[in-house]
This record gives C-alpha cells, sequence and structure tokens, in this order.
C-alpha cells in the first residue's frame, strides 16, 4: 500500500498515512487531485479506478470515504477487506464510530492504524488482538494528557 | 500524614505525567491528580495552560470562514511557539497534537519538528506516542532533522516495555530512510528472533521495511526466517509469509532457497481451510482470508517457472478454487488470488480452465468490483489461453455496456483481443454501436482498434469500406490523425469499391463537415474518383444523381467553411484541382485556383499559384500528373511509404506526420522522377494486392488499352511517362544503355502519320535478357515545329514499361532534329510485343492528338 486517505464528503481530509516519502506539496496536490476523483464517482460505479499510474480502492462510509493506493500486484478485493477490517476496529474501539469521533479523536484513529499496518501491511489478522494492544498501550497514557 | 500525602501528590505533580516505573494507577487518583495540576498551574505558573486539543478542534470547527478560521489558527499557533521557546515539558504533547490537527487541515508545522524529537526522547509514554506519531506525519527522510531520530529508536527498540519497542519498530518500519535503515538492521534483526510474538511480528514487517530501502542488508535477516513458518501465531505467520515474499521478488537466490517451504505452506493454507470456526480470525465464515491471500500470493513466485513446485501446489489450488465461499467478497477475493496463482504457474491445462472459468463466473457476478477484476484478469490471460476465454465472449461483449467506466474499458480491450475471422461480422456490430454511445476518452482508441480489426478480419472488400463509413460518420472527429493516409491507400487499393466508396462518402459529406478526417477522406476520394461520382456508375447500390456543379459546389464549399481545417482546405483545393482533367467545368476550376492563389494561408497559397501553373505553362502535362493513383504498396510501418510518382503527386514517406499535404509541384517533381526513373535498372517489381477485375480506373491513357486489360496493379515503375520539362534536363540526352549486342535487332518505324515519324531502335539490356530497350526517334518533315510533344505508350497486362525522359518536347520541323526517349519493356513471359501509343503536341497553333497501334515489332525484341 503507498497510502491511506480518510476524508468526508465534503472534501476535509480527516486522516492521512503515508508509506512513501513523498514532498509535502506533492502530498496536497495528490490528495486534492485524488479526492476530486473519487467524490465524482457515481454510486453504481466499482470501488476501484485507476489514477496516475497507482490502483485506487475505495469505499464509503456512512459520511467518510476510505480511499487506499495500492500497487500493480496487490488484490484489490482483499484491500477492500482491509478497509473493512480498519472501520470494524474503529467501530469497536470507539463503540459506532462516527465521522465526529475521529475528527475529535485523530490522534487515536491514528494509534489504531499504526497497530494494525505497518508498512502498509497487516500485522496482525486478530481483530482481538490489535484491539488489546491499543487497550494495554492505553492504559500506559492517563486521560488528561491531551 | 496529611502533608504527607500533600507531598507525594506534588511530587507527582510535578512530573505531570506517569512515570512509566507504575504503570497501574487507578483512575481516582488520576482525577485528582488532573485537578490538582490545574489548581497549582493556575496559581504557580505565569501563563495560563494551553487549551486542550478537543477544546481546539471544537473551537475551530466553529469558524464560519476560511478567514475566520486562518485567524484562530495563528493565534494558536503563536501561542504554541512562545510554549515551545520556554521549554515546557509539561505541556509540549498537547501543543504537538495540536500542531498536528492544524497540519492536517493544510497549515505549516515544521516547527513543531525539534519538538516531535524532544517528545521522542522523553520518558513519559504518552510523549513517546505523540512524538513518534509527529516523526512519522512531520519528520520523513527528506527533512534535515530526520536522522536525529535513529538514537532515538535505537534506545527504545531496546526499551523494558514492548509497547514503546512497538512504536520504535513501527516508525522505522513506515518511514526509516536508507541511513537509518542501515544503522538499525541489526537491532531489527535482533527482534526478529526473539518469542515476543507481539514484537516478532512487527520486526517483520520493519525488516520489509529495510530490505526496500536497503536490498543488500537482506542477506543478514535469513538466518532469523529458519523457523518463522513453524509459528502458530497469525500475526508472525501473515508478517513472515510477506516478509518471505518480499525476499523471494528480490533476489533469485532467495527465490531458490526458500522453495523449500512449499509443502510447509501448502499444509498451512490446508489446515486454515480444514480447520473449524475459529472466532479470532473468522471473516464471514472463512478462517483468515488476509493469511491465505498472501500464502496463495507466495506460492505463485514460488512456482512460477518451476514444474515440481507448481505440481505440489497443485491439489490444494484446486481444492481452494472449488471449497471457497463465494457469497461474499471475502471468498471471491480468496478467489481471486487463486486464480491469479493458477495462471501465472506451470499448471496443469484442468486447472487452468478451472480458474477461466472462475473468472467466467465473476464476469456474471452482480457485484462490479467482481467483474472489474474478472475482466483485468482474462485480459492478462486472453493471449495464452485464448480458446477457453473465447467461451466467454458474449458475457464479455455484454460488460460493454456497463456504466463502469473501467469496467467498458476492459470489456472493449479484452472484445478487440477476442475478434477473429469468425466473429468478425457479429463482434463488429457490437463494438460498432459502442462506438456510438461511448464516452469520448474511448472514440479514439475504439476507433482504432476497429480500423485494425477490419484490415485483419474483413470478409468481404464491400463490409470493410462500409465498416469504416461507420466510424467516420459516427466518431469521425476522434479517428487518429494517421488513419486518415491509411484509408486513403485501402480505398485506393479497393479498386472494384471505387465509385461505391465516393459515392457514399460523397452523400455523408452532404450530410456533415465538421468531421476533419470524415472530410478529408471525402475530399480526397471525390478528387480521385469524381467523375464516377457524376457519371452514376456504381453497381453495389443505387447511383445518385450528382452534377458536376454540384460536386464542385460541395468541395468548394469546404474551402470556404469556418470548420475546415488548414489540412483539409489542402486537401479540398488539391480534389477541384484533380477534377480538372476528369470534369468539363474546367473553367470554373480555373477560377477557383486564381482566387487562392491570394489565400492568406501559405499553404494554400503556394498550391493555389502551382495549380495556376499547371493551366498556364504547363496544360500538357496536367493531364498525366493528375491521373489516378495507382495501388500502393503497403509497407510495414503501415502507411503509404513509396514515393509516388506517377501522377506527380507525391505523398511523403513519414508516417508519423499529422496531415499528408498532397502537394502537386509540377516543376520540382520532375527531378524526383529523374531520380525514380533515370538511372535504375528495371527491375520486376513485385505486386502486392491485385483487383481481381481489371481497373476501371479512369484517366485517358488507360481508356487507350480497351482490350489490351491494362491491370491497375502495377507497382510504382509507371507505365505513364511524363515528359520533362526542358530548362531542367537539357544536356540530358537519352543514350542507348548498352552497346550493340553481337545479333542486333533490326529497327523499325512505329508511326507515320502528318509529317511525323517514331522510329524504334532496340537493344537488349544486360543481364537480363527478359528487358528490351527501345529507343524512340521522333522527327518531323513539316515545315512548323511540333511543340509541347508528349509521347506516351500502353503494353498489355503481361508487360511492364518505364519510360525514360525525352530528350525534349520540340521536334523541329524539317527533319532538323529528333527528339529522343528511351522505353524499357520487361517482357517475363516473352510473349509478342504489343504497343499503344498516343501523341500530343501542338502544330501550328492547334493541338493535335493521335492514338495508334504498334504491332510490327520484330521477333528478336520479344523472343
Amino acid at each position: 500500500m503507498r497510502f491511506m486517505l480518510l476524508f468526508s464528503r465534503q472534501g476535509k481530509l480527516r486522516l492521512q498515512k503515508w508509506y512513501t516519502a513523498t514532498a509535502e506539496r506533492d502530498k496536497k496536490k495528490m490528495v486534492r487531485e485524488l479526492m476530486q476523483v473519487v467524490l465524482a464517482r457515481k454510486p453504481k460505479m466499482s470501488s476501484f479506478l485507476e489514477w496516475r499510474d497507482l490502483k485506487i480502492v475505495y469505499k464509503r462510509y456512512a459520511s467518510l470515504y476510505f480511499c487506499c493506493a495500492v500497487e500493480e500486484q496487490d488484490n484489490e478485493l482483499i484491500t477492500l477487506e482491509v478497509i473493512h477490517r480498519f472501520v470494524e476496529l474503529l467501530d469497536k474501539y470507539f463503540g459506532s464510530v462516527c465521522e465526529l469521533d475521529i475528527i475529535f479523536n485523530f490522534e487515536k484513529a491514528y494509534f489504531i492504524l499504526d497497530e494494525f499496518l505497518i508498512g502498509g501491511e497487516i500485522q496482525d489478522t486478530s481483530k482481538k488482538s490489535v484491539l488489546k494492544a491499543i487497550e494495554q498501550a492505553d492504559l500506559l497514557s492517563p486521560y488528561h494528557t491531551c | 500524614m496529611c502533608s504527607c500525602y500533600y507531598s507525594s501528590v506534588w511530587l507527582h505533580v510535578n512530573t505531570g505525567e506517569c512515570n512509566l516505573a507504575s504503570k497501574h494507577v487507578p483512575l481516582q487518583y488520576l482525577i485528582t491528580l488532573h485537578w490538582f495540576e490545574t489548581l497549582f498551574l493556575c496559581v504557580f505558573q505565569r501563563m495560563p495552560a494551553p487549551i486542550r486539543l478537543r477544546e481546539l478542534i471544537r473551537t475551530i470547527r466553529t469558524a464560519r470562514t476560511q478567514a475566520e478560521e486562518r485567524e484562530m489558527i495563528q493565534k494558536e499557533c503563536a501561542a504554541i511557539r512562545s510554549s515551545f521557546r520556554e521549554e515546557d515539558n509539561t505541556y509540549r504533547c498537547r501543543n504537538v497534537a495540536k500542531l498536528l490537527y492544524m497540519h492536517m487541515l493544510g497549515y505549516p508545522a515544521h516547527f513543531g519538528q525539534l519538538e516531535c524529537l524532544k517528545l521522542i526522547a522523553s520518558q513519559k509514554f504518552t510523549d513517546k506516542r505523540i512524538g513518534y506519531l509527529g516523526a512519522m506525519l512531520l519528520l520523513d527522510e527528506r527533512q534535515d532533522v530526520h536522522l536525529l531520530m535513529t538514537n532515538c529508536i535505537k534506545n527504545d527498540l531496546n526499551h523494558s516495555t514492548q509497547y514503546v519497542q512497538g512504536l520504535a519498530l513501527c516508525t522505522l518500519g513506515c518511514m526509516g530512510s536508507s541511513e537509518m535503515c542501515r544503522d538499525l538492521a541489526g537491532e531489527v534483526e535482533k527482534l526478529l528472533k526473539t518469542s515476543n510474538s507481539y514484537l516478532r511480528k512487527k520486526a517483520a514487517l520493519c525488516a520489509v521495511h529495510v530490505i526496500r530501502k536497503v536490498p543488500e542488508l537482506m542477506e543478514m535477516f535469513l538466518p532469523a526466517t529458519k523457523n518463522l513458518l513453524s509459528e502458530k501465531n497469525h500475526g508472525v505467520l501473515h508478517t513472515s509469509v510477506v516478509l518471505l515474499t518480499e525476499m523471494c521478488e528480490r533476489s533469485p537466490d532467495m527465490l531458490l532457497h526458500f522453495r523449500k517451504l512449499v509443502p510447509q505452506l501448502v499444509r498451512i493454507l490446508k489446515n486454515l481451510i480444514m480447520s473449524g470456526y475459529s472466532p479470532e480470525h473468522d471473516v464471514s465464515g472463512i478462517s483468515d482470508p488476509f493469511l491465505q491471500v498472501r500464502i496463495l500470493r507466495l506460492l505463485r513466485i514460488l512456482g512460477r517457472s518451476d514444474d515440481d513446485s507448481s505440481e505440489a501446489m497443485n491439489d490444494i489450488l484446486a481444492q481452494v478454487a472449488t471449497n471457497t465461499e463465494t457469497s461474499k467478497n471475502v471468498g471471491n477475493a480468496i478467489l481471486y488470488e487463486t486464480v491469479l496463482t493458477i495462471m501465472d504457474i506451470k499448471s496443469e491445462s484442468g486447472l487452468r480452465v478451472l480458474a477461466i472459468n472462475i473468472l467466467g463466473r465473476f464476469l456474471l457476478n452482480n457485484d462490479k468490483n467482481i467483474r472489474y477484476v474478472a475482466l483485468t484478469s482474462l485480459l492478462k490471460t486472453v493471449q495464452t489461453d485464448h480458446n477457453a476465454v473465447q467461451r466467454h465472449r458474449s458475457t464479455i461483449v455484454d460488460c460493454l455496456k456497463d456504466l463502469d467506466v473501467s469496467i467498458k474499458r476492459r470489456a472493449m480491450e479484452l472484445s478487440f483481443a477476442l475478434v477473429n475471422g469468425n466473429n468478425i461480422r457479429g463482434m463488429m456490430k457490437e463494438l460498432l454501436y459502442f462506438l456510438d454511445s461511448c464516452d469520448p476518452e474511448f472514440k479514439a482508441d475504439c476507433a482504432s482498434g476497429v480500423f485494425l480489426a477490419a484490415e485483419k478480419y474483413a470478409p468481404s472488400k464491400r463490409w470493410h469500406i462500409d465498416t469504416i463509413m461507420r466510424v467516420l460518420t459516427t466518431a469521425g472527429s476522434y479517428v487518429r490523425d494517421d488513419s486518415v493516409p491509411n484509408l486513403i491507400q485501402l480505398i485506393t487499393n479497393s479498386v472494384e469499391m471505387h465509385a461505391y466508396t465516393v459515392q457514399r462518402l460523397y452523400k455523408a459529406l452532404l450530410d456533415d463537415i465538421s468531421q476533419q478526417p470524415l472530410v478529408q477522406v471525402s475530399s480526397w476520394c471525390i478528387g480521385e474518383y469524381g467523375d464516377l461520382l457524376v457519371s452514376g456508375q456504381c453497381e453495389e447500390e443505387e447511383p445518385i444523381q450528382v452534377t458536376e456543379d454540384e460536386v464542385l459546389d460541395v468541395l468548394e464549399g469546404l474551402l470556404v467553411s469556418n470548420l475546415s481545417t488548414p489540412v483539409t482546405r489542402g486537401y479540398s483545393l488539391t480534389a477541384i484541382m484533380k477534377l480538372s482533367t476528369r470534369f468539363s467545368s474546367v473553367n470554373r476550376i480555373k477560377k477557383v485556383v486564381s482566387i487562392y492563389s491570394s489565400s492568406i494561408d501559405v499553404e494554400l497559397q503556394q498550391r493555389a499559384v502551382e495549380y495556376n501553373a499547371l493551366f498556364k505553362k504547363y496544360d500538357h502535362m496536367r493531364p498525366a500528373l493528375l491521373e489516378r493513383m495507382p495501388i500502393m504498396e503497403k509497407t510495414a510501418s503501415n502507411g503509404p511509404t513509396e514515393i509516388m510518382q506517377t501522377n506527380g503527386e507525391t505523398e511523403p514517406s513519414v508516417p508519423d506526420t499529422k496531415h499528408l499535404p498532397l502537394v502537386t509541384q509540377p516543376a520540382n517533381q520532375a527531378n524526383d522522377l529523374l531520380d525514380l526513373l533515370g538511372g535504375n535498372d528495371v527491375v520486376p517489381v513485385i505486386q502486392t494486392t491485385l483487383p481481381t477485375k481489371p481497373a476501371s480506373a479512369g484517366g485517358e491513357l488507360l481508356d487507350l488499352l480497351g482490350d489490351l486489360s491494362l491491370s491497375g496493379g502495377l507497382a510504382p515503375a509507371p507505365s505513364v511517362p511524363v515528359s520533362q520539362p526542358p530548362f531542367l534536363l537539357d544536356g540530358l540526352s537519352s543514350q542507348p544503355l548498352f552497346n550493340d549486342t553481337s545479333a542486333a535487332i533490326p529497327p523499325m518505324t512505329a508511326y507515320s502519320k502528318n509529317g511525323l515519324k517514331i522510329e524504334f531502335t532496340f537493344e537488349r539490356a544486360n543481364p537480363n535478357p527478359n528487358i528490351a530497350v527501345i529507343t524512340i526517334h521522333a522527327t518531323n518533315t513539316t515545315e512548323a515545329d511540333m511543340t509541347e510533344f508528349v509521347f506516351q505508350a500502353a503494353v498489355p497486362k503481361t508487360f511492364q514499361l518505364q519510360l525514360l525522359s525525352p530528350s525534349s518536347n520540340i521536334v523541329p520541323a524539317l527533319n532538323q532534329g529528333s527528339v529522343t526517349q528511351v522505353i524499357r519493356v520487361l517482357n517475363p513471359q516473352k510473349q509478342q510485343l504489343r504497343m499503344r501509343v498516343k501523341l500530343t503536341y501542338t502544330h501550328k497553333g492547334s493541338p493535335v492528338q493521335d492514338l495508334a497501334e504498334v504491332n510490327n515489332f520484330p521477333p528478336q525484341s520479344w523472343q
């Protein structure tokens, strides 16, 4: 996976995880363009598209678009499952997650993502295991910090 | 006791955070702590506590305009900056978190980079957590301070708390630079061997990143991979398979080394499928699909081009292919990966057919994502498993009607790949329908595809022309520029369809002159075959009644229309000019040409001026120059690359020019003709596509022949002679090419009438005895010169003729000199030589023209 983006229907970025070193202004440009392309898609279209030289896999959950750029040899269908697993983790953690949870607790969303994927690859295929690790790590940080 | 209580609280409050040594802090204590902290800080600190992250987010979201938001951000940034300046340890974490939020909104946050480093170096877990997050967002390898992290990461990789180690491994594995990877690879390798599965799985993915950044380090991880696959933990298994995949993809040696793991991988996969329900890894009834997919991918790489490995995995692949639940996306994801593996390894044919059938079933799936991947995979296999894919042709063609752009594109590409001689009619119907209705982005590719397929598999010429017409009329403006010359060549070579073609193109022009490729091809055809058009000769369909004036109206209309590009105007002017030898309304054409000789468009002007010259000074050459084009040879570069000299119209040979300027240059083309005709030995030119019926190509010369059916299949060594303007060729006298051979052939008088006498003398061309070289000598016994003298000759089909340039075109009066010209005749079948000649000249102010047959060739000239 090259990168993952979460953005709202209004084109507001909620999370961006880049697994390749990219210049800041290139990132901005790519995000802007890709958001435009994905937001223009109609509901009847497939979840896959080609953009620049990348394969894009995206799925909409309520008001949020989850968008991944994968390599040529990656399996698009399983990428959909990866996205779904991430949403499930967020859901379990926040309890019926909604966009506001991710807005106000963006750093936690990142922590969860980083416990699920490293370098774009899955670390652990067990939901239970990932959630437990986050729970334990949370215990090391008192609740009043930020 | 009270004071002791308070003092211990004070101690804790000072540090502001939980020390990692005492992890288990009860919640109640934390709340009390919070209250005390706020109290103390309000009383004892100079600055108010920086606002909390959530507070800031809430505030910023209340901004109603971009400007308002920017103001809030600027204010907060200023506060954060001063807080950083004061080296405030307490709130650094909070400030950096806020900065990260503002960064996500698009505001600059580089001044927080060093703060992230300080957070990472802190002993507090929360600090480290935010610090590493900040590093991953702000400190990628392009930043100067990136490397300053290295030492901290190194320390944290050896930390006593696994969650800290985890943070370090994650950061390194997501964004470590090559240098950092080099420095820390040893630590990662150590952790790869730990028994702690939490760390081992992370270390494996970190190793993947290290290898990607510094491939030379791959070797050092080899020992640690020894028993990775014997792990029970799925996390470790999954990440290990990823690591092994990375190593095998990058190094053929590693690939060889790891091939022995195939049986073990097969076993693991089998267990996953056969084992009962495992709640921890279950996804919609399938056990750990992520791991299954990764194993299948690794098997693909190991089995590629290796018979033994491929055989070892045959059974499990068949099992997965047949037993996987297909009702949900998860199952299909596994099937998809299985199909990719089957197609890539050396699988037996039964398995391959199974795979293609799975793809065929995918095509019928309601889920468009499934259809999408099916089409993609079929496109990859259509070359190797063509017949199997053909069976699904109708489903693929149905996908042309899909709403999804990507699916349509793939279906189109696949459809073109599946076209063959048997299905061409049916497929073309579908593809033309698609061309009509598809988005503009497809039209160019589709049109090109249709032309290519039609060229390869057209069942008849009529069908071919009709198909081209259909494309030109429906997608004419999207057709590629290089199609125009290709189509022109095609039309020229379909000799028996000329009348039909020009009629259809003419009708199309009447409807619509906006599509430039269509207009260009049409004008060209009307220029060439306009005579067929007005004479109503069409066989294929009802001939239309059209007058010369109507045709000229249309062509002139193109010249003035705003829709016509300069290139198109060039085509139509040349077409009009060509009609001057085919129509009788020459005066009208002369007028048009003279108007455009003052055109602003330089190209048009040049053409018009030259055509004007053709009317005035070189009118004797006009008929010959504007003759029908012969069949063009097709070369590999798919365009007319021969320089066609017959009618004096040169077509440049470069296939990638955007348009073909058909420029008639009466003065200069003489030079080119000389190059082509003069000095070359006559070689029997191989004729490509000969039309089955004799050419009804008009042109006065060929009409001469009547029963001497001269086929249109003459290659560029033409039978149409062109005489040269004297000023270029002064001094070039045609000489007999070879000395008389011992067996001299007697000369003969070919023609003698009205004072003009033409004698033929013969040589044999060495080394080719099939070639007769004839020199004509024209003399004039009258008292007036014969000027503008042109000698033309035609021979029967089995012969080939080449005329070299004459010595001059004035036959002086009273035998004061002669015009000589060399003819070479190739007679491979040694048939009796016959010739028809046509003479034109001006005598005493009036033009004279005569036709004659020459039958009295001495036998030695052709035996």
